[in-house]
């Protein structure tokens, strides 16, 4: 470990030359590394620094021929790129270049700058040559596939390989990476995977010294034909293989599963066979939202109700909570979430494990066949689910030793732990970000009823801040009204308004709080339909939108538009104003087949709308919520 | 969109009646049916009552030998003032009352060019020129006003340096009938005085006719360019309700195209639950949506088609409120934005501060039930100002970079070209009724 340290102290600066300064300090290097050791080819050097050039903290420990025999592999896979040691230099120089000036491979970037910022967030840049050496040939790995990759276009294969590091330093991280391969590419690894496996069986290797030895020995053998990149990729998989299994595996899960499209006739039909509620279709389904469940409202109630002795699985808590979610009793993404959680809470607590099975699967398949009971009673929030995915993996992890007493009180009190920090803690820090943001003479708009943003408004009038509050509202739901009853009690100065008119109103408005029910990793706000048209006229009036949302509402998934994903609210409730008697036109008509009456829940707010997003790991741009995606949304806090 | 409701406010002040009024009994019902009862709605009908109402005070007025233009024009202005003050906010009102001004200064324009041509050809027989000029006036009065319009303009560069004898004309004419009355006065016998006063009277009346008939049929003409506007599968986006869209869907509609409707329903009046009605019993595929979702719609939207309350002189839009919201939407998502509008809603104003001058605000029973809130209305009573504000506008202002086309009855045309077919429509001595007015009283 010591002679790694001063050794890496040694060539540190020159990493750094090849990352940050190409052209320049690169020659010396070469000249320098190349001769003495044939062995020991340039593109190790530089082959670890395209990834790594940017944080020159978490460049993995030098590898020094002399060093050990974990060395031994990547020099020979290394070695046979270059023909002649020059052009690869200048073709590295170009490619770090790359990485450095326009990051063009975006996956690489991201890499570095994704460990740049955990590098800050832990603030123990040491551990990190520890933790790139505890897996010694996957991080090789990676190198040798760049090295080979790039004096072909190959150079595509980088990502891949980079994120296997990634993985193995930081294990549970890489969601946002993998995504970010294109299916070509991912295809392209498991090929090489295959491929690798298949080798590795037929030497025999188990062990990743071994692997090494291996790969020294089939990197020797591919030595005469050098430019082929096949065999490289071979040998970084086969490389791969030992350390990385586990790694690769986590990674496939972390893959967010498609959403059920509800025009795939075979998959409604085996949910349908599967449900408790048995929703009627609705009428006049919109066409345009074949792909989104569009089922009758106010039929599951009664059902579900007369259903309720039948339901012998379901624990009564979770029907509890079900029933609620269908009349709407509760709504918003935390109170849902809350709900959802002690329901589960109470439902363990009663749990006991049947015989002859393990705890941790039961009780994963029992949280299963609840949570489709809740996603029967009302599709899940991106908040629930991130919720039930913390839930699940808790139980996961639960060692088998333990007695079913303590797995039980594990998890309630895991429960219990997610509710304080992730929700009630988590916004009582978005409030103290948020209130520095208000000034006195202040107008703060908002839209709709969120929880987040009443408790900044609440706190800052207790502040003493002297500030009106615009309330936009809309239909059919007129959240708003709620939130002006409760406001104006308390006495802040409320003026109230329909969505319409958020052109007049907007004039004297100064700032504009919204909530949110998600954000997603491309900086679009997913929350409740209308926040983007009050951001959208915001921003026409270069007013600063401020949104505010837990991390746990983070999300990894990407969307674009307010179509792909969304939910269909009861269409009933568009045709009929309620106070209104007036408005009776389409008495009658929604029977015809021309009609048809779309309630959107949810819409999608592109992130050049958004201003800032206050989140509880302080205020970012939307630009950076797949950092905090990547870098909390994970093992880190949800351990 | 209806646009088209004016009518609205109880306008407090229905003492207008003054000696004017009085002269004018039929003024007086219609002032009140326009602020008090909503007897009328949209702005075509208010335009249409408005221009029938304007030929009633014409044909009763009784014209003096001299100055019978002028003496038209300041009975016209005086009930004008009275429309205009009774509902400011229906500005298809005061279009109608500036047309009709024109339209008494084009006539009187043509009837002098034809004099002065008369006398330039013939000054020796009189009969032979009243024959002339009876053959004319069998011309579209429309004609004549082009015309006059070509040959007598006010002082152009054009007209400065083409020919003398008819600049020299000019200025007696264009500055007012009065004048010019006086000037030529002395030219004409007593008997082709009192023709030509029955002749201006006439011609105004039927120039009058023709434009109710404008105002009348503007639907059928907007629509008829429906099909070059609207293809096969097309997805079609509206606000509210307005009856030129509806036609204009219709129309395109009969000519076997299929398409797709979106009607956001347009709070807090929800004219669209109307138009949904009407469209789906036309067989249109229409599907409704809250306003709240126009954004999230717009991006499978071709083209956002809508009404307007009015068309200001910079190409800007009055429209229903929420507006600016579709329109901005689309906008980002490179949706055209079309505005469909009869020439009545044209309005030779600029708009300055839109949504403030130009709006109305409305009660905020629409939005707010009085009964569910009058516990909250007392909090802050005691300190001076009340804590609950609503604010429910009826208008919203839409600027022209917004729009990409307007449809009027005489065709479609870019928000930047508005103000040269509002200079076709109405005399620049006209845009402001109320002053010249005051001042002719």
């Amino acid at each position: 470990m010591d002679s790694r340290r001063s050794s890496r102290a040694v060539i540190d600066p020159k990493v750094r030359q090849v990352g940050f300064f190409t052209s320049a300090p690169l020659p010396p290097d070469r000249t320098q590394s190349d001769p003495p050791d044939p062995i020991r080819s340039p593109p190790l050097a530089d082959a670890s620094s395209p990834g790594n050039s940017l944080s020159p903290v978490m460049i993995p420990p030098p590898r020094h021929p002399s060093d050990s025999l974990l060395r031994l592999p990547h020099s020979p896979s290394d070695a046979f790129p270059p023909p002649s040691p020059t052009t690869t230099t200048t073709s590295l120089g170009d490619f770090s270049d790359d990485v450095t000036a326009a990051s063009s491979p975006p996956p690489a970037a991201a890499r570095v700058r994704g460990r740049g910022s955990s590098v800050k967030q832990q603030g123990a840049a040491s551990s990190f040559p520890g933790g790139g050496f505890e897996v010694p040939p996957s991080v090789k790995a990676p190198s040798s596939v760049p090295a080979s990759g790039l004096t072909t276009v190959s150079v595509v294969k980088l990502p891949p390989g980079i994120s296997v590091e990634v993985q193995s330093d930081r294990a549970l991280n890489s969601k946002p990476l993998k995504e970010k391969t294109s299916k070509a590419e991912r295809r392209a690894i498991q090929e090489a995977q295959r491929a690798a496996k298949a080798a590795a069986k037929a030497e025999g290797i188990k062990t990743p010294a071994v692997t090494a030895l291996a790969n020294a020995k089939s990197a020797k053998s591919t030595k005469p034909s050098p430019q082929r990149n096949d065999s490289a990729v071979v040998v970084a998989a086969s490389e791969k293989k030992g350390g990385d299994r586990s790694v690769e595996k986590d990674r496939k899960k972390d893959v967010p599963h498609p959403r059920m499209q509800y025009d795939d006739k075979s998959r409604v039909q085996k949910l349908k066979k599967r449900s408790v509620v048995k929703p009627t279709e609705a009428r006049n389904r919109v066409e345009l939202f074949r792909h989104l469940p569009q089922y009758e409202h106010g039929t599951q109630l009664p059902v579900l109700q007369s259903k309720f002795f039948q339901l012998d699985t379901l624990h009564p808590a979770v029907y509890k909570v079900g029933l609620q979610y269908l009349s709407g009793d509760i709504c918003g993404g935390n109170a849902r979430c809350i709900a959802m959680l002690q329901a589960f809470q109470e439902a363990i607590r009663d749990y006991s494990t049947p015989p002859a099975k393990t705890l941790s699967r039961d009780l994963t398949a029992k949280i299963s066949s609840y949570v489709s009971f809740l996603i029967d009673c009302r599709p899940l929030s991106v908040s629930m689910g991130n919720a039930i995915r913390f839930l699940k993996s808790q139980i996961a992890k639960i060692p088998i030793s333990l007695s079913e007493s303590e797995a039980k009180a594990t998890l309630h009190s895991d429960i219990e732990r997610f509710i304080n920090e992730k929700i009630i803690l988590a916004d009582r820090v978005i409030v103290k970000h948020a209130v520095t943001k208000i000034r006195d003479g202040d107008v703060l708009l908002t839209y709709g009823s969120s929880s987040a943003v009443e408790m900044i408004l609440q706190h800052a009038h207790e502040l003493g801040k002297q500030f009106r509050v615009v309330i936009v509202d809309s239909r059919p739901k007129h959240e708003g009204k709620l939130l002006l009853r409760r406001l104006v009690r308390k006495g802040l100065s409320c003026t109230y308004t329909h969505i319409n008119a958020i052109s007049y109103i907007m004039h004297e408005v100064t700032r504009v709080f919204l909530g949110a029910s998600s954000v997603l990793s491309n900086g679009t706000v997913y929350s409740r339909v209308g926040t983007a048209c009050v951001a959208m006229v915001a921003y026409g009036f270069h007013i600063p939108v401020l949104v505010c949302c837990e991390a746990y509402k983070f999300h990894e998934r990407v969307q674009l538009d307010s179509i792909c994903s969304n939910e269909l609210g009861d269409p009933d409730s568009i045709s009929k104003v309620p106070g209104r008697e007036d408005i009776n036109h389409l008495d009658g008509w929604d029977k015809s087949e021309n009609l048809q009456l779309l309630n959107l829940i949810y819409d999608a707010t592109p992130s050049d709308y958004v201003s800032l997003i206050i989140t509880d790991y302080g205020m970012i741009p939307p630009t950076s919520v797949p950092v905090i995606v990547r870098e909390y949304g994970r093992g880190q806090l949800w351990i | 969109m209806n646009t088209d409701d004016s009518s609205w406010w109880p306008m407090g002040d229905g003492v207008l009646c003054n000696a004017a009024s009085q002269t004018y009994p039929s003024c007086n019902t219609f002032t009140h049916a326009l602020s008090f009862f909503n007897k009328i709605e949209g702005s075509q009908a208010t335009a249409r009552q408005t221009a029938e109402l304007l030929r009633s005070v014409i044909s009763q007025q009784r014209v003096p030998y001299t100055n019978q233009a002028g003496a038209l024009i300041d009975a016209v202005k005086a009930i004008g003032e009275q429309l205009i003050a009774a509902n400011p906010v229906e500005l298809a009102v005061g279009n109608i009352v500036r047309r009709v001004l024109h339209i008494i200064r084009e006539e009187d324009l043509s009837l002098t060019t034809a004099a002065i041509g008369g006398l330039n050809l013939s000054a020796v027989s009189d009969d032979e020129n009243d024959d002339d000029r009876d053959g004319d006036s069998t011309l579209s009065a429309a004609a004549v006003a082009a015309a006059a319009r070509s040959t007598l303009r006010p002082p152009s560069l054009q007209t400065l340096l083409e020919d003398t004898p008819v600049s020299a004309a000019v200025p007696q004419t264009s500055s007012s009938g009065g004048d010019s009355e006086g000037k030529s006065k002395f030219s004409f016998t007593a008997a082709d005085k009192s023709s030509r006063s029955r002749k201006l009277k006439h011609d105004v009346i039927e120039a009058v006719n023709e434009l109710i008939q404008d105002i009348v049929t503007c639907h059928e003409q907007i629509a008829e360019q429906a099909v070059e506007h609207i293809h096969q599968n097309e997805v079609i986006l509206t606000l509210g309700s307005s009856r030129t869209v509806l036609e204009f869907l219709f129309a395109a509609k009969e000519k076997k195209r299929s398409f797709r409707v979106f009607v956001a329903e347009g709070a807090p009046r929800y004219q669209g639950h109307l138009l949904a009605k009407e469209l789906v019993a036309r067989g249109l595929q229409t599907t409704l949506i809250t306003d709240s979702a126009v954004f999230a719609m717009i991006s499978r939207v071709n083209m956002v088609i809508v009404g307007a309350h009015a068309v200001m002189a910079n190409g800007g839009v009055i429209a229903p409120v929420g507006m600016n919201l579709v329109a901005l939407a689309a906008q980002k998502h490179a949706v055209p934005f079309v505005v469909l509008a009869g020439s009545h809603k044209l309005c030779p104003l600029y708009p300055h501060n839109p949504e403030v001058l130009l709006n109305e605000l409305r009660s905020p029973s629409e939005l707010l039930d009085f009964g569910e809130f009058s516990d909250c209305m007392d909090f802050g009573s005691g300190s001076g100002s009340p804590l609950l504000h609503v604010v429910n506008p009826a208008f919203d202002y839409v600027p022209p970079k917004l729009v990409s086309l307007f449809i009027t009855d005489a065709g479609g045309h870019n928000p930047s070209y508005m103000y040269r077919l509002i200079a076709d429509y109405y005399s620049a001595d006209d845009l402001v009724v109320q002053r010249r007015a005051t001042a002719g009283n």
